[in-house]
């Protein structure tokens, strides 16, 4: 098992109060509420739409490299640009990004701990004025499947019990007594889990003020459900977003060589015909 | 420009724990509501006072949160 990386990705509301406006530092607001940017945000920082600039809006999937390529080059980033994201829930979606920006090689990714909750609560500056950039060029890498996971590789890891399943959602979704977060469009036919998942809500892995948790507090929170790194893992939710946090805090901050996001997720396996559910 | 009059606090709405967060920014009182588990903010509104902002903000969460079915596990 690799170190913590913790100072490799993750950077504290201090410091991007301080760096925000650096040359080659691009701070990125995503947020579960797309509308959270217009009422306010870091100033100087970009605001993207995870549902419709980091998603292929025609197929289900991540964002096509050419669609990221041009979203990134308008951003004014290119390939060497440090990239500090952040967002409402405790960036649920600034860990979204984080994930796919991996997925195409972007080397310096960041998130700025506590996100936009710790960045209020702290009563720091805000602009409501959309931020514009000079056009760059990037060049996104070839896709690492290594960090992603599809419904194939899921089967086979509830059927040879090959890779631990960890799932984030809440225990009410886990056992299912409800089939989305409250409040929140029910998009699946089925309640419960995949069969041998753990249940691991990703609200685990922060503090109250929306910062991690320690890597001692993180590392028990895992080795408590039997996950430590020593077999493959793979991370679900319902869309793939809390799974990306989950997936980061396991893969940065405790330093597993081997996870997955499963960004199918409960709304792929929960409506697929024939899939066996575990409940509760 | 700082946020002011930031406050956060829980309650229950239509039998679900949620997060009521507001801030004034400007002249505009900025409202959004989160169910506490697993913590997705669902419902926000403006508005030129803080109950106003937040009035409104409840009676959307509030509507949303009566479509959210439970089942028997």
């Amino acid at each position: 098992m690799a170190a913590d990386k913790r100072a490799d990705v993750l950077v504290t509301t201090d410091w991007v109060a301080k760096h925000a406006s650096d040359a080659g530092v691009r701070v990125v607001e995503v947020d579960v509420d797309t509308s959270s940017y217009d009422q306010g945000h870091v100033p100087g920082a970009a605001g993207w739409n995870w549902t419709t600039e980091l998603c292929d809006t025609l197929v289900r999937d991540i964002v096509p490299a050419k669609k990221l390529e041009e979203l990134l080059g308008k951003s004014g980033i290119d390939n060497k640009t440090t990239i500090v994201l952040y967002g409402d829930n405790n960036n649920w979606f600034a860990a979204w990004a984080f994930w796919q920006l991996k997925v195409y090689g972007h080397a310096d990714v960041r998130i700025m701990d506590g996100g936009r909750k710790k960045w209020l609560a702290e009563g720091r500056d805000l602009s409501t004025e959309k931020s514009t950039f000079p056009a760059a060029t990037y060049k996104a890498g070839a896709p690492d499947l290594s960090l992603r996971a599809f419904l194939p590789e899921v089967q086979q890891a509830v059927a040879g019990k090959k890779a631990a399943l960890v799932d984030v959602r809440s225990p009410q979704e886990f056992t299912g007594e409800i089939l989305a977060p409250p409040g929140l469009p029910e998009t699946c036919q089925r309640g419960g889990h995949i069969p041998g998942a753990k249940s691991i809500p990703w609200g685990k892995n922060c503090n109250d003020d929306g910062s991690f948790k320690s890597f001692d507090e993180l590392k028990a929170l895992y080795a408590e459900k039997g996950i430590t790194g020593s077999e493959p893992v793979i991370a679900y939710c319902r869309i793939g977003e809390r799974s990306s946090l989950t997936w980061f805090a396991m893969k940065y901050l405790l330093g597993f060589d081997n996870v997955k996001n499963y960004d199918g997720s409960w709304t792929e396996w929960g409506n697929l015909v024939g899939a066996a559910v575990e409940k509760p | 420009m700082k946020p002011e009059e930031y406050s956060r606090r829980q309650q229950e709405l239509a039998g679900w724990a949620v997060t009521i967060e507001t801030y004034k920014l400007g002249d505009v009182y900025h409202c959004t509501i989160a169910n506490v588990d697993p913590g997705a903010r669902f419902a926000r509104a403006d508005g030129s006072t803080k109950q106003e902002a937040e009035e409104r903000a409840i009676e959307k969460a509030t509507r949303y949160l009566a479509q959210t079915r439970r089942f028997d596990v």
